[in-house]
C-alpha cells in the first residue's frame, strides 16, 4: 500500500503547489513570490529555486518559504477571508484538522469540513463595529458632557473650598479670640473657684466629723443596752457583723480586742475605740448610714481630650469618613491634624456654643473637598461623576458593590456579612491607556492568603454599570465596568469601517 | 470563591491548627515516628542475635513446585509454616506465616497479575543441619539451616543474599486477650490440663509435642509463657486523641536480608529522599504507610502518599531485588558495615585486603498479614525489571496525549475561565493537551457532578475542547459526601457497600464535603459499580475527553489518626490495618475500569492517583503529590520519580511550578524546562497562589515556557516508543545512569541527572542563579550530543557545561536514533499525520540505532497487532528501516522529512532506496563545523521499508 500512499503524496505535492499560486501570503509580500524566479529567503539567509517555494519542507530559517504549508515552525499563513478580516496564523495551523480561517483556507488537506463563514462573521462584526462605534459615538458626547460637567463642578468646588476655607479660617481666628477673650475672662473666676473649692473641702470635713460624732454617740446609746453608761463586751457580742474575722463565731476575747483590751468602755473610751467599730456596724433601727462622700469636683472637672471622642456620638461624623479614617490612616496627613486642629480644639472649648456643629461641618466638608479634587479623574476629569456613586452587580451568590474611588465589597445574597474586596488604589492600565484600569487594594486579609485586592477593567458604554465579576486568583477579584468617561473618539478607532464592506 | 476556603477554616480548625501553625515545614507531631508505632517500637528493640526460630526438617514436604516445612520458636512453641517456591524468571518466593493461626491472616490479593509459574526445585544434600536446594540454573542453590533457621541464596561460592542471619525474624502469632474472662478460664483449664498430662506421661512422646501445638489450651499456655513480655500498645493504644482498639492484638512480623557485597540499595517509594537509600541506624526506619501529609519535608523517611515494598540492591557485579508483598503499615530499617567509614578507611581496608567484604543488611517490619517476599535474582538490572513485572505487571499503555503538557490549577473556577485559558494558549502558541479541573468543579464536592452555575453546561464546554483536539481531567476523589439527597452516596449506603467503623456502623470520616463514607473498595462489586458509574448514561456531563484524577485516596481522612483512616475500621472480616496501603491501588483500578468500560473496551483510560501500592503501574500515573515552589522541590522530583520507576512506576511526574506557594519566574522557567523531560508532564498550583498560566511573566518568560513545552512535543514520538517499551518490559523510563552503566560505581549514587530511555541524558539545572552545571557523562565509550548544539562529548567524564535561562543540558547519546516531529502544534492529536525528522546519532564505530512504533495513539487495537512498530539501523553508511512486527497491520500518513546525522562525514552522494527498489537521489547540506549531515526531505512513507546510503 505504500505505493499508493506515495502516489497520494505526489498528488498532494502537486495540489501543495497549484494552491500556492491562489493564497498563502498576503498581498504585500506575494511579489516576492515570483514563479519561476529563485526565491530568497525574506531574511536574506539564502536563495532556493522556486519549486522550494511551498514544497512542505522548511529551507528558509525564517519560515519565509513555505507560507502555505506548516513545514516551518516559525511560518505564518495569511488567511484572505474575503467578506472578513485577513489574518494571520502560526504556520502549525495548517491542515491541523482544525477550521482557523473563516475562508477555510487554512485545511486544505486535512479533510475537516470547514464551512466558510466568512460572510455572516463579517457581516457580524460590521453590526458589532456598527453598534460599538454608535456607542461610542454616544459614549463619546457623553464623555464631553461630563467633562464640561466636571470642569464647572470642579470649578465650584474649589471655589467652595476657598470660600469655606476663608469662613473656616475666620470661624478658626473669631474662635481663637473668642477663646482669649473666654480664657481671659476665666482667669479670675478659676481662681476663685480653686478659693471655693478649697473652703468648700474644708467645711465639708467639718460638717464630716460632725456627723460621725453623732452617729457614735447614737451608736453607743444603742449598744449599751443595760443603759448603764458603758458598752460592755457582751453588749457586743449582740451584733455579730462586728466579728472581726468574719469567721461565723463572735467570741468575748475577739470582743474585747474591738474595746482595746477591756471588759467595758465608757463614752470617752469609745470614742478611742470607734473606728474599730464604726466600719461594720449595722444599725438596730436598720436605719442606712448616709454616705459620707459627696464632692462638687465633678462637675465643675474640665473635660479630658483623651475622652473627648467619646463623647461625642458617632453618628455626628459621617460614615464614609469613618471608613476612610480608619484605612487610610497610614496615608491620610490630614488624620493627624483632624485630632488636634484647633477647630477641634475650639469645639471641644466652646462646647455649648451653637456654633460647634456648624463648625464641624465646616470642618469636613473642607476635607471632602480637598479630598475630591486631589483624586485624578482622568485628563478631562471625566471621571469625577462617578465620585460619591455606587454601582451594583447581582450574582448567583453574592451581590458586588463598585464605589468608584472608594471601595469595592461582596456582600452574600442570603445572609452574612459584607467583605471589602479593596479600597480605592491607584489608576493601573498600560502606559498608553492609563485610565482603562482601577486598582482597588488592601481589602479584607484571605485566609492564608493575601489581603482582597479588585481590578477594574473599564470599556466605552453608553451606561454606566457593573458587566462582570470572577475570582481569577484567589482573592484577586477582576470587574468590568462600562462608562463613557472612557469612550475614545469614534473615528480614531474605526478609520475605515466602511472600507471593509466592499472586501 | 474566597468565602469556600474560610468555611472550611472553620470546619476544620482542629486540623488546621496544627498544620497551618505559621511554619511552613510539616508538623512532624502529626505522623508517628517509629516509637510511636507500638508494633515498630517493639520490633525494633529486638537486636540481631540468635534466632529462637529453628526449622524442624522433619516436617519437610518437597514436591515439584515448593518446599514446605515448619520452623519452631524456642521461647514460645508456636509453629510457623515455611514455603519455598522456585518461579520462573529466576525469582525465589519465601512465605512464613502461622502454622495454625487463630484465624487466617491477611494474605495481599490482586497486586499479583497471576499465581507466580513455578519451576521445579530440586535436592541437592539433606543432613541434621540442612538442606541444600538447586534453583536451577547457573549453580544457584538456596540452603536452608536448622538451628538456627536461616536461609542463605548462593551462586558459586557467592552468598547473594541471606535471610535471618541476624536472627531477627519475628512473628507475633494471633493470641487470646489475657485480662479478658474468656482467657482466664481457658488458662486455668490449661494449667490443670498440663498437670494432669505431665503426670500421666513419664517421657516425651514423639509424637506428643505436634498434638501439643494443636492444643488450643496449649496455646493459651504459650500465651502464658510469654506473660512478663506483655507491654502497652499490644491490645490497644493510642496516638494524639486516637485509640486503636486491636481486637486482633499483636500481630507484627518481621525479617532481616542480609546483602554481602553491596553498598547501594534503592526504591521503597515513596520517600522525599536521595535515590540511593540511606542507613537508618541513627533515626528512624523508612515508613510505609500511604499518608496524605500536609506540607511534606525533604531528606527524610517519613511516609508519603503511596507505598511500593520493593528494594532493589546492587553492586557492579549484581542487581538484586526483595519485593514484600505486604499491604499493613511497613517500616524498613538499613544498616552498613561501610556506612561510617570514610573514603580513606575504605581506601586503607583495599590496601590492605584485610577488609571485610561491605555488607548491606535490611531490615522489615509489618504490623499485620504474613512473610511473603520475592526474592529477584536479577543478575542485570533488567533482568530485575522483567522479573518484578513477571510478579506485578507493567506499566499501562497511555494514551499519547497524556504523554503531552497538561494544564491544571485548583481551580480553573468556571466554564469561562476554562475558554479564556484554553484561547490563551493558542494565543501564546504553547500547545498543550489536557486542561483540569479539581474540587471546586463539583456540586459541593460530590465528585460525579458539577457546580450548576460555575459548569452548568459541562458538555458544551468539552466539546469546545474536541474542537481544539484538547482534552480535560475531572478529579473523582473517593470520599463520599454523606447527603440523602446525592444518588452516589444512597447507592453505596443501600449495596451495603461502605467500610465500617469498628462497631458495625457505616465508617465516617472528615474530608472536603465535610462528613463523609468511604466505599470499600478492596470489594470486587464495589469496584464493579463503582467503574459502572463512568459509563456516560451515569456520570452526567461527562465526554470521551473527559479523564478522572483519583486524589485523597491514601485514604485522607481530616479528622482520623494522621489524617487517615482509623486502622481499627472495617473492610469484611479485615481490618483496615491489614489492607490500609491497598486502598489508593484499588480506587485507580475501579476508576481505570471504569474509563475502559464507558467505551466498550476500545480506549485506553487515563487515570492520576496520588496514592499507590506494588502493581499501581497498570493503572495509570502517579505525581508525587503536595509539594512546593521551592529550589529543593524541584530537585527532589528527580530522586523520588526515579525510586519510582524501578519499582515499575514509570509515569511519573511532580507538580511543575510546585503546588504549595508561588515560584519566582526563574524557578518555574526551570521547572518547566525540567518536567518537559519528565514522565508525567502537569502544571499544577494551590488555590491560594496567584495564577501562573505561561503568558504571565513577561514576553521573554513566556517564550521561555514556549520553547520548553514544544522541546516535548517534539520528543513526544520516542517518548511514545519508550512508554510502548516500558508497557512490554517493565523497564523504567526515567532512568537512574546506573541502571544503563551497572558497572561504573560513579554512577551509583548520581540523582541530579537521569536517562530517559537508553538515549537521553537529561541533567535538569535546580540551583537559583545556575551559570552552569557539571554533568557526569557516563560509558567510556560513550559519545554524547548536545541536543541544541549538537556539540560532541565524550563519555566517563565530568563536564561542565555553561547554562543560560533558554535551555537545561540535554544529550542524544552517539549509537542512537531517535525520531522527532517537529512541527509542533497545539495539541498532541493535531500532530498525529505529522512527519518526522530522524536524529541519528553516531558512535565512534559509526553506527546507530533505534526504534519507531506508532499506532492510532489511543485504543487497545495495538493489542490487536495494529501498530508499526520498525528498526532503524545505521551501519557502514547505510541507514536502514526494517519492519521488526511483520505480523502486525498499521498505515500511517506519516513520513520522513529529514534525517540528521550526527558526528557524520560528508558523503559524495546520498541515494535513498524503497521497497520497489526504486533508487532516488537526496539532497543533502553539510555541516563541517559540527559535523552534521541533514538530509533534505527523503520523503518516504514511515511506515515502509527503506534504506538510505551514503557514499
Amino acid at each position: 500500500s505504500w505505493q499508493f500512499l506515495l502516489i497520494l503524496f505526489v498528488f498532494l505535492k502537486k495540489a501543495v503547489m497549484a494552491l500556492t499560486r491562489f493564497f498563502c501570503s498576503s498581498l504585500q509580500e506575494r511579489q516576492f513570490y515570483e514563479e519561476g524566479k529563485p526565491f530568497t529567503c525574506l531574511d536574506g539567509s539564502r536563495t532556493i529555486p522556486f519549486d522550494r517555494v511551498n514544497d512542505d519542507y522548511c529551507d528558509c530559517e525564517d519560515g519565509s518559504d513555505e507560507p502555505g504549508t506548516a513545514a516551518c515552525p516559525n511560518g505564518s499563513f495569511h488567511c484572505t477571508n474575503a467578506g472578513f478580516r485577513p489574518a494571520f496564523i502560526p504556520s502549525s495551523r495548517i491542515n491541523d484538522g482544525i477550521c482557523d480561517c473563516c475562508d477555510t483556507t487554512d485545511e486544505y488537506n486535512s479533510g475537516a469540513a470547514c464551512q466558510n463563514t466568512c460572510r455572516e462573521l463579517g457581516s457580524k462584526e460590521r453590526e458589532i463595529m456598527k453598534e460599538m462605534a454608535e456607542i461610542a459615538k454616544e459614549g463619546f458626547l457623553l464623555k464631553q458632557q461630563l467633562i464640561q460637567e466636571a470642569k464647572s463642578g470642579l470649578e465650584e468646588k474649589k471655589a467652595k473650598l476657598a470660600e469655606v476655607q476663608v469662613s473656616k479660617k475666620d470661624l478658626e481666628d473669631k474662635l481663637e479670640a473668642l477663646r482669649t477673650v473666654k480664657e481671659t475672662a476665666e482667669q479670675p473666676e478659676k481662681e476663685a473657684k480653686e478659693r471655693h473649692l478649697k473652703a468648700w473641702e474644708d467645711e465639708k470635713a467639718a460638717i464630716r466629723l460632725e456627723k460621725d460624732k453623732a452617729k457614735m454617740a447614737e451608736v453607743f446609746l444603742e449598744l449599751d443596752d443595760d443603759a448603764d453608761g458603758f458598752v460592755s463586751v457582751a453588749d457586743l457580742l449582740t451584733h455579730s457583723e462586728l466579728d472581726p474575722d468574719s469567721d461565723g463565731s463572735f467570741t468575748e476575747a475577739e470582743a474585747q480586742g474591738l474595746l482595746g483590751g477591756v471588759d467595758k468602755v465608757d463614752t470617752a473610751a469609745f470614742e478611742s475605740v470607734w473606728n474599730n467599730i464604726k466600719e461594720k456596724y449595722v444599725s438596730e433601727s436598720n436605719a442606712d448610714i448616709p454616705a459620707p462622700v459627696e464632692t462638687p469636683q465633678e462637675e465643675t472637672r474640665e473635660p479630658v481630650p483623651e475622652n473627648d471622642s467619646e463623647q461625642y456620638p458617632e453618628e455626628d461624623i459621617p460614615e464614609e469618613e469613618e471608613d476612610d479614617d480608619e484605612e487610610d490612616e497610614d496615608e491620610d496627613p490630614d488624620d493627624g491634624d483632624y485630632k488636634v486642629s484647633p477647630v477641634r480644639i475650639s469645639i471641644r472649648f466652646m462646647k455649648d456654643d451653637h456654633e460647634f456643629l456648624f463648625n464641624l461641618d465646616l470642618h469636613f466638608v473642607c476635607r471632602n473637598l480637598e479630598k475630591e479634587i486631589s483624586f485624578d479623574f482622568g485628563p478631562g476629569a471625566e471621571f469625577a461623576y462617578l465620585y460619591g456613586q455606587c454601582y451594583e452587580l447581582s450574582t448567583s451568590e453574592y451581590i458586588y458593590r463598585l464605589c468608584p474611588f472608594n471601595r469595592v465589597s461582596q456582600k452574600p445574597k442570603y445572609g452574612g456579612s459584607e467583605t471589602n474586596l479593596g479600597s480605592w488604589g491607584k489608576w493601573t492600565g498600560p502606559e498608553d491607556n492609563v485610565y482603562s484600569l482601577m486598582k482597588y487594594e488592601h481589602g479584607t486579609g484571605c485566609w492564608q492568603g493575601p489581603n482582597r485586592s479588585t481590578t477594574v477593567k473599564l470599556t466605552c458604554g453608553k451606561e454606566t454599570v457593573v458587566l462582570s465579576t470572577s475570582e481569577p486568583s484567589r482573592c484577586e477579584y477582576l470587574m468590568e465596568f462600562t462608562t463613557p468617561a472612557v469612550c475614545q473618539e469614534p473615528q480614531s478607532l474605526y478609520p475605515d469601517a466602511h472600507d471593509h464592506t466592499e472586501l | 470563591m474566597a468565602a469556600f476556603t474560610e468555611r472550611m477554616a472553620s470546619v476544620l480548625l482542629l486540623w488546621l491548627a496544627v498544620c497551618l501553625s505559621g511554619t511552613w515545614a510539616v508538623d512532624k507531631g502529626n505522623f508517628k515516628t517509629c516509637d510511636q508505632s507500638a508494633f515498630c517500637k517493639r520490633q525494633r528493640a529486638l537486636k540481631p542475635g540468635e534466632s529462637p526460630y529453628r526449622a524442624l526438617l522433619e516436617t519437610m514436604e518437597l514436591t515439584n513446585t515448593r518446599l514446605t516445612l515448619q520452623l519452631i520458636n524456642d521461647n514460645n512453641k508456636v509453629r510457623l509454616l515455611l514455603e519455598l517456591y522456585r518461579l520462573q524468571g529466576n525469582i525465589t518466593r519465601v512465605k512464613i506465616n502461622e502454622l495454625k493461626p487463630l484465624k487466617p491472616r491477611y494474605e495481599v490479593p490482586d497486586v499479583l497479575i497471576r499465581e507466580p509459574p513455578t519451576e521445579p526445585l530440586s535436592l541437592l544434600s539433606q543432613d541434621e543441619n540442612g538442606v541444600v536446594l538447586s534453583l536451577g540454573a547457573e549453580s544457584q542453590r538456596v540452603i536452608v539451616s536448622a538451628r538456627p533457621f536461616r536461609l542463605d541464596i548462593m551462586e558459586g561460592r557467592d552468598v547473594l543474599m541471606s535471610l535471618n542471619s541476624r536472627g531477627l525474624l519475628a512473628f507475633e502469632h494471633l493470641r487470646m486477650r489475657k485480662d479478658t474472662f474468656s482467657y482466664k478460664v481457658t488458662s486455668t483449664v490449661a494449667s490443670v490440663w498440663d498437670n494432669i498430662k505431665r503426670v500421666f506421661s513419664s517421657q516425651a512422646d514423639p509424637e506428643g509435642e505436634k498434638k501439643e501445638e494443636a492444643d488450643p489450651a496449649n496455646q493459651a499456655e504459650t500465651a502464658k509463657e510469654e506473660e512478663e513480655k506483655v507491654e502497652d500498645g499490644m491490645w490497644e493504644e493510642s496516638f494524639k486523641s486516637h485509640a486503636d482498639s486491636k481486637p486482633s492484638g499483636p500481630s507484627a512480623v518481621s525479617l532481616d536480608f542480609s546483602l554481602p557485597g553491596v553498598e547501594h540499595v534503592y526504591g521503597i517509594p515513596e520517600h522525599a529522599d536521595t535515590l540511593r537509600l540511606k542507613t537508618t541506624d541513627n533515626g528512624d526506619p523508612y515508613r510505609l504507610y500511604n499518608l496524605d501529609v500536609f506540607q511534606y519535608e525533604l531528606y527524610n523517611p517519613m511516609a508519603l502518599y503511596g507505598a511500593v515494598p520493593v528494594m532493589l540492591a546492587h553492586n557492579a557485579q549484581r542487581t538484586t531485588g526483595i519485593f514484600w508483598l505486604n499491604a499493613a503499615e511497613t517500616w524498613v530499617d538499613i544498616s552498613s558495615n561501610t556506612a561510617g567509614k570514610t573514603v580513606f578507611g575504605k581506601m586503607l581496608d583495599y590496601v590492605q585486603g584485610s577488609s571485610e567484604t561491605p555488607q548491606t543488611d535490611v531490615r522489615w517490619i509489618s504490623e499485620s498479614g504474613i512473610i511473603d517476599v520475592f526474592i529477584m535474582l536479577g543478575p542485570t538490572p533488567k533482568d530485575i525489571f522483567s522479573q518484578y513485572a513477571s510478579l506485578t505487571g507493567t506499566q499501562s499503555f497511555p494514551p499519547l496525549s497524556a504523554l503531552a503538557y497538561h494544564q491544571c490549577r485548583w481551580n480553573y473556577n468556571d466554564q469561562k475561565d476554562v475558554q479564556e485559558v484554553d484561547a490563551g494558549f493558542d494565543e501564546h502558541d504553547i500547545p498543550y493537551d489536557f486542561i483540569w479541573l479539581d474540587i471546586e468543579h463539583t456540586d459541593g464536592k460530590r465528585y460525579f457532578t458539577w457546580d450548576p452555575h460555575k459548569f452548568a453546561s459541562p458538555k458544551e464546554m468539552l466539546q469546545g475542547l474536541v474542537e481544539k483536539k484538547r482534552k480535560m481531567v475531572a478529579i473523582v476523589d473517593p470520599h463520599i459526601k454523606v447527603d440523602s439527597n446525592y444518588k452516589i452516596h444512597n447507592e453505596i449506603r443501600s449495596k451495603g457497600f461502605y467500610i465500617k467503623n469498628k462497631d458495625g456502623g457505616d465508617y465516617e470520616g472528615w474530608c472536603w464535603p465535610g462528613s463523609a463514607g468511604y466505599p470499600d473498595f478492596t470489594r470486587a462489586d464495589m469496584r464493579a459499580w463503582w467503574a459502572s458509574m463512568f459509563a456516560y448514561d451515569q456520570y452526567e456531563g461527562s465526554m470521551e475527553n473527559l479523564y478522572t484524577w483519583n486524589d485523597m485516596n491514601e485514604p485522607s481522612v481530616f479528622n482520623g489518626p494522621e489524617v487517615t483512616m482509623h486502622k481499627d475500621a472495617m473492610h469484611g472480616a479485615w481490618e483496615h490495618r491489614d489492607v490500609h496501603n491497598l486502598y489508593g491501588f484499588y480506587v485507580q483500578m475501579a476508576t481505570a475500569e471504569g474509563l475502559i468500560q464507558r467505551s466498550g473496551g476500545v480506549e485506553r483510560p487515563f487515570v492520576l492517583t496520588r496514592a499507590f501500592f506494588a502493581g499501581s503501574q497498570r493503572y495509570g500515573a502517579v505525581w508525587t503529590g503536595d509539594n512546593a515552589a521551592e529550589w529543593d522541590h524541584l530537585k527532589i522530583s528527580i530522586p523520588m520519580c526515579l525510586s519510582l520507576g524501578l519499582v515499575g512506576i514509570s509515569f511519573c511526574g511532580a507538580d511543575v511550578g510546585g503546588f504549595f506557594k508561588s515560584p519566582s519566574t526563574e524557578l518555574l522557567v526551570r521547572w518547566y524546562q525540567t518536567g518537559a523531560y519528565q514522565p508525567f508532564f502537569r502544571a499544577h498550583a494551590h488555590l491560594d497562589t496567584p495564577r501562573r498560566e505561561p503568558w504571565l511573566f513577561g514576553p521573554e518568560n513566556t517564550a521561555l515556557i514556549r520553547e520548553a513545552v514544544r522541546q516535548r512535543y517534539t520528543l513526544l514520538p520516542y517518548w511514545y516508543q519508550q512508554f510502548y517499551q516500558a508497557h512490554q518490559t517493565g523497564e523504567p523510563i526515567m532512568r537512574p545512569l546506573w541502571v544503563e552503566y551497572p558497572q561504573d560505581p560513579a554512577t551509583f549514587a548520581i540523582d541530579d541527572e537521569f536517562l530517559i530511555g537508553r538515549d537521553l541524558l537529561v541533567h535538569p539545572v535546580t540551583e537559583e542563579g545556575a551559570r552552569g552545571v557539571t554533568a557526569y557523562l557516563p560509558g567510556k565509550d560513550e559519545l554524547w550530543f548536545d541536543v541544541h548544539t549538537f556539540q560532541k562529548h565524550n563519555g566517563a567524564q565530568n563536564l561542565y557545561i555553561p547554562v543560560t535561562m533558554s535551555s537545561i543540558p540535554v544529550f542524544q547519546r552517539g549509537g542512537s536514533i531517535i525520531p522527532r516531529k517537529l512541527r509542533v502544534r497545539r495539541s498532541s492529536t493535531c500532530m498525529e499525520h505529522d512527519p518526522y525528522t530522524l536524529y541519528v546519532a553516531l558512535n565512534p564505530q559509526r553506527t546507530a540505532e533505534g526504534e519507531l512504533y506508532i499506532d492510532d495513539g489511543h485504543t487497545f487495537n495495538y493489542e490487536k497487532k495494529e501498530f508499526i512498530l520498525r528498526k532503524l539501523s545505521f551501519t557502514k553508511n547505510i541507514l536502514s528501516s526494517v519492519n521488526m512486527a511483520p505480523d502486525a497491520q498499521f498505515s500511517t500518513r506519516s513520513w520522513i522529512e529529514r534525517i540528521i546525522i550526527l558526528g557524520a562525514s560528508k558523503p559524495s552522494k546520498v541515494t535513498l532506496k524503497t521497497a520497489g527498489g526504486q533508487e532516488s537521489q537526496v539532497e543533502f547540506e553539510f555541516d563541517a563545523s559540527m559535523s552534521v549531515l541533514t538530509l533534505r526531505k527523503p520523503g518516504m512513507n514511515a511506515g515502509v521499508d527503506w534504506s538510505v546510503t551514503l557514499q
